[in-house]
């Protein structure tokens, strides 16, 4: 028997064991008489066990299996934005014109059109000096993204030939001195990170028009972000709000084992949603990934890391990243499966001991860097966390929370209000607020971050005085107390809430986030001195110019009005006083 | 190699058969046991090996001993396949209960079933009208979507269940729904009541029935939904039939996966449950839906009770991280004598947002529904404080609220089980009737224009 060429010995579920062949570890395999492929995730003695990208059923002991001498990789060039990959970048159009409408298997697909031209304008010029990660040119991959092609990492040199023009991905458009050609699309496996000069600490927030989360809880470009809560409580909508609205240039959405339907949602609605910062459909900057709960495990288990890739590679070129995870507890349920068959030895509620490991060096691939090339990109990493029965003492929610920097917790009691987003704003934290104020007062307000303390202070207060209005009723708090639960009401209602699915309210340019909040604060101030003045909290609380303020962040052309609709509020309220 | 018997059976677990020095034996083979006594028994393979191939025996492994002859069928497990399965009732294992002659197939297939490519499906978004107004106001279904019902044990799960079979329909058309029911580890008597009440309305005919009851295999009970959803996949995509899969009760089906690992000694999840049992149900409930250039749909109404009434227990749980929404049943409104006792309030429907609005029910759907959920998730929160601080201490928005619960409860929710309420009428206009008991101003969620038009006091028109 050859070393290249074994048998397969034994099949449980997606884990495969071979014997007669020598494979390196993370090495891809072909398995069966369909070739099925598959991955080397154990050797043991001689027998090697490998994960199955594909359903297992009908394959027998004694079918082959064969080496192929690389490890799981992914294709890299013009032609990731728009598409929607499997766990193993497998285009889904494509398996759809081979399979038809379900996923059958056997099928290989490239990740990338070898065979479609794309227009290259070289940038470099022969004599330049590259080296790995130097940008040489570009192609308009899309109406908005310019995709910039790199010297594949490693080592440079002066380059000897250049040309623009209409190629196909796999063409060497530009010869360096000592021969080594490159080519539009490179290749990079999976599990390993993409290098880069040093990591910089992030300080730009990365906007995403959501109001909880820019305001009080906000993530930094190249920072990371967890998402846990129970079914129902609002990851993905929070997921997909931020695949829309966040100002990041690309986005890589991982559908790792959820539903089928959410990632055609995605599919059917983001050719037609405009990016608020470009004016062109969101579609443009996407890559999907999507690798649904029913599709094979071992392939879930890749989703993330094929994922990540295409992140770093977009960051490489300087681009600013943002990359949704969801759910990374279907991915741990993945690595657990896999672990269980490999009858490892378990560690917390069955996951395997390297659990928290795999967590941490996933989020490790987050940051803002110093590229190859010189420049600024950065990868921002949101995960969602589905914690069994929404109790996050678990060890997949405990492990990311040791990593992650943000924490939105969402909550199943305000779900069940809905109160939406159901981030819980007393439980909730991000730990960026203080390397990005700078930017805030360079470019939205002065006062942004002191605006921040008050609002979040006055719903501690209130989680405070709620305590006694569950004993003795509102009504027994003194005047000012009363007023203050008012205040905080108009956080909750008024800025808080946010519904992702009202045309204008989906999004909140940060600037208007900032007005709200003062208007908020104005109102307290206000009343305050309305009722010094005699006027009472119902009275003040009723005017009518308060509802239309609020009612009116529902209307196309609020940042334009409201500045009127505060002064018209104050006056009202001032007015309280005079009646009395 | 089918036609060669095996007598090296090792050793007997639970319902599982281990076996040596077999030919190779492909993953997830169907395999038959025969008894010394003649009795035939089936199996599937969970795990083979050059030494050693595992076998999950459907019918329990009572009687098998190491004389009993095993026969490897080299094919996995399939249904024969036809519209005649429309009006039959057959068993756990897919045979006829009913008497009648064996299903001439038009087509074997593998009831394991492939994952609908993401990029094939069609985003579900026509409404389905369940004449029930708590279903349709509040967590309003969809055709394609899986919408479990969370109950528990004594509660009126059945009825609802039916009712909606019953009555489920798309407004403004009159394309039928095709019933699957899949009935998992049931008692007799409960399967005798969907039996009679689909034959009393004649939905029947328009049936097709699995059936494994309470004194039927545990470990069939992993056969049965994918035979029913196999069935349901071939009438909706091969012959353009609407389905309604209706399956009962989903706990039966888990504790059978909860033996079968325990057989396994694999290394248990939470509460013993294996730790593969959300891939498993999603291996179910994913077989929800629709696609591109298919006329057909199946949307799932999946019902489990929750031990203990327990949301949180691993089945409800690993259910609502799949499913599309949820319909919670209450015991508390149930002892207050509520039929259907709905709670609204951790019921969801994740898919109504597609599904509702101006030209598919009413432009104000989303604003009522909002308004009724906030109104009544208030009302109810301020029983509790009622409870210790007494009505002098509410204010008077307060008080309209804690009013309004009780009005919703008993007028809303509150209806018979043959009354069908038409979405707008029947459904959305008694809301705002019972709306006017809340003064408009503390109706925040509600758009002005929407009050302006509909109102039945405030109305402009
Ligand atoms: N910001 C929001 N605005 C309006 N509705 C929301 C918002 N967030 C969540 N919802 C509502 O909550 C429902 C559930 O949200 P979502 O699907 O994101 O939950 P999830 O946490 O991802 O659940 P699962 O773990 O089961 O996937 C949505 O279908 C929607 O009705
Ligand atoms: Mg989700």
């Amino acid at each position: 028997m050859s070393e290249e060429n074994g048998l397969i010995y034994r099949i449980s579920g997606p884990v495969v064991t071979a014997v007669g062949i020598s494979p390196r570890m993370y090495e891809v395999v072909r398995v069966g008489d369909e070739g099925l492929m598959g991955e080397v995730i154990e050797l043991h003695g001689d027998q090697s066990v490998i994960q199955v990208y594909e359903e297992t059923s009908g394959i027998r002991p004694g079918e082959p299996v064969i080496r192929t001498g690389q490890t799981l990789s992914v294709k890299l060039g013009p032609g990731l934005l728009t598409q929607i990959y499997d766990g193993i970048q497998r285009p889904l159009e494509d398996l759809e014109e081979t399979m038809g409408v379900f996923i059958t298997r056997g099928v290989d697909a490239d990740g990338l059109d070898l065979t479609k031209k794309w227009e290259f304008n070289a940038t470099a010029s022969v004599g330049d000096e590259v080296s790995g990660g130097s940008i040489i040119g570009f192609v308009q991959e899309t109406e908005t993204v310019e995709h910039r092609i790199m010297v594949p990492p490693g080592p440079g040199g002066k380059i000897a030939s250049i040309e623009s023009g209409e190629f196909d991905i796999t063409t060497t458009v530009c010869t360096l001195e000592d021969g080594t050609e490159v080519a539009m699309m490179q290749e990079w496996p999976v599990r390993t990170p993409r290098p880069f000069i040093q990591k910089n600490a992030p300080d730009v927030p990365l906007v995403t028009g959501q109001r909880i989360l820019d305001f009080l809880f906000p993530l930094a470009k190249g920072g990371t972000a967890g998402i846990p809560g129970p079914f129902g409580a609002g990851k993905t909508v929070t997921q997909q709000q931020l695949a829309r609205w966040s100002d990041a240039q690309i986005v890589v959405y991982i559908g790792c084992g959820e539903r089928g339907n959410e990632m055609t949602e995605v599919l059917t609605e983001f050719p037609h949603l405009m990016d608020p910062n470009t004016g062109k459909p969101l579609m443009n900057r996407t890559t999907m990934i999507a690798n649904t709960s029913n599709m094979p495990v071992a392939a879930r288990e890749a989703s993330v890391y094929t994922g990540i890739t295409i992140a770093e590679y977009f960051r490489d070129m300087g681009y600013d990243v943002a990359l949704m995870a969801d759910s990374t507890s279907r991915w741990a349920e993945a690595m657990r499966e896999i672990s269980s068959r490999l009858e490892e030895m378990p560690g917390e509620e069955g996951y395997p001991a390297y659990l928290s490991s795999r967590l941490a060096e996933f989020y490790e691939r987050a940051g803002r860097v110093q590229t190859l090339g010189g420049d600024d990109g950065s990868v921002s990493v949101i995960g969602a966390v589905s914690p069994p029965g929404g109790d996050i003492s678990e060890p997949v929610s405990q492990g990311t929370l040791r990593i992650v920097k943000v924490f939105w917790g969402l909550d199943a009691g305000l779900a069940r209000q809905r109160h939406f987003p159901a981030i819980n704003w007393l439980s909730s934290y991000s730990l960026y607020p203080q390397a990005l104020d700078q930017w805030y007062r360079d470019n939205i307000a002065s006062d942004f971050p002191e605006v921040r303390t008050k609002i979040s202070s006055l719903l501690q207060v209130e989680a405070e005085l709620q305590e006694i209005v569950q004993l003795v009723g509102s009504d027994a708090l003194p005047m000012d107390q009363q007023l203050t639960l008012e205040v905080a009401r108009m956080i909750r209602e008024f800025f808080l809430q946010q519904n992702a699915f009202h045309d204008v309210d989906t999004f909140s340019q940060l600037g208007l986030q900032y007005e709200m909040a003062k208007a908020i604060l104005t109102f307290q101030e206000e009343s305050e001195k309305a009722m010094a003045g005699g006027a009472g909290l119902e009275e003040v609380v009723n005017v009518p110019a308060r509802t239309d303020l609020m009612r009116g962040r529902f209307e196309e052309g609020y940042a334009e009005r409201i500045g009127k609709l505060l002064g018209e509020m104050s006056k009202q309220i001032a007015g309280t006083m005079e009646d009395n | 190699m089918s036609g060669k018997e095996y007598r090296t059976i090792t050793d007997v677990k639970g319902p599982l058969v281990f076996l040596e020095k077999t030919e190779p034996v492909s993953y997830g083979e169907i395999v038959q046991l025969r008894l010394s006594d003649g009795t035939m028994k089936n199996g599937q393979v969970l795990d083979t090996s050059d030494d050693q191939v595992i076998v999950q025996v459907f019918e329990g492994t009572a009687s098998v001993d190491r004389q009993t002859g095993v026969k490897f069928l080299g094919d996995v497990f399939r249904l024969p396949v036809s519209k005649g399965l429309i009006g039959r009732i057959l068993d756990g294992a897919g045979k006829p209960r009913d008497g009648g002659p064996e299903i001439v197939a038009e087509e074997m297939a593998d009831i394991i079933g492939a994952a609908i490519n993401p990029y094939s499906r069609e985003s579900p978004e026509q409404f389905i009208q369940t004449g029930i107004s708590a279903i349709d106001a509040c967590t309003s279904l969809v055709r394609g979507q899986k919408l479990p019902i969370f109950s528990a044990s004594g509660l009126p799960h059945n009825d609802i269940a039916l009712q909606i079979a019953r009555q489920a329909k798309l407004v403004g058309s009159d394309d039928d729904f095709v019933v699957v029911f899949c009935a998992m580890g049931i008692t007799a008597e409960e399967y005798n009541f969907f039996v009679h009440d689909l034959e009393r309305t004649g939905a029947l005919e328009n049936a097709a029935l699995f059936v494994n009851l309470a004194d039927d295999p545990a470990v069939e009970r992993l056969i049965t939904p994918r035979l029913a959803l196999t069935a349901a996949e071939y009438l909706a995509f091969e012959h353009d039939y609407h389905v309604l899969v209706i399956y009962t009760d989903m706990t039966n089906y888990c504790e059978s996966l909860r033996q079968i690992g325990a057989a396994r000694e694999e290394v248990p999840g939470r509460r013993g449950y294996p730790g593969y049992m959300y891939t498993d149900l999603a291996m179910l409930y994913e077989r929800a839906g629709m696609v591109k250039g298919k006329k057909g749909s199946i949307t799932q109404f999946p019902i489990l009770t929750m031990p203990g009434d327990d949301i949180t227990h691993p089945i409800p749980d690993l259910s609502g991280y799949i499913t599309e929404g949820q319909i919670v049943i209450s015991r508390e409104l149930h002892q207050k004598g509520i039929y259907p006792p709905i709670n609204v309030l951790p019921s969801l429907s994740r898919l109504m947002n597609a599904g509702i609005g101006e030209g598919k029910t009413r432009e104000d759907h989303k604003s009522v529904s909002d308004q009724l959920y906030a109104a009544y998730a208030g009302g109810r929160e301020l029983r509790g404080l009622v409870a210790i601080v007494g009505e002098d201490a509410l204010n008077e928005r307060d008080l309209q609220l804690l009013k309004f619960a009780d009005i919703f409860e008993d007028q809303f929710l509150r209806q018979s089980r043959d009354e069908d309420r038409s979405i707008s009428e029947g459904t959305l206009d008694l809301a705002w009737d019972l709306l006017t008991n809340i003064d408009t101003k503390y109706l925040v969620r509600l758009d002005q224009k929407w009050i302006d038009k509909y109102h039945p006091t405030e109305s402009k028109s």
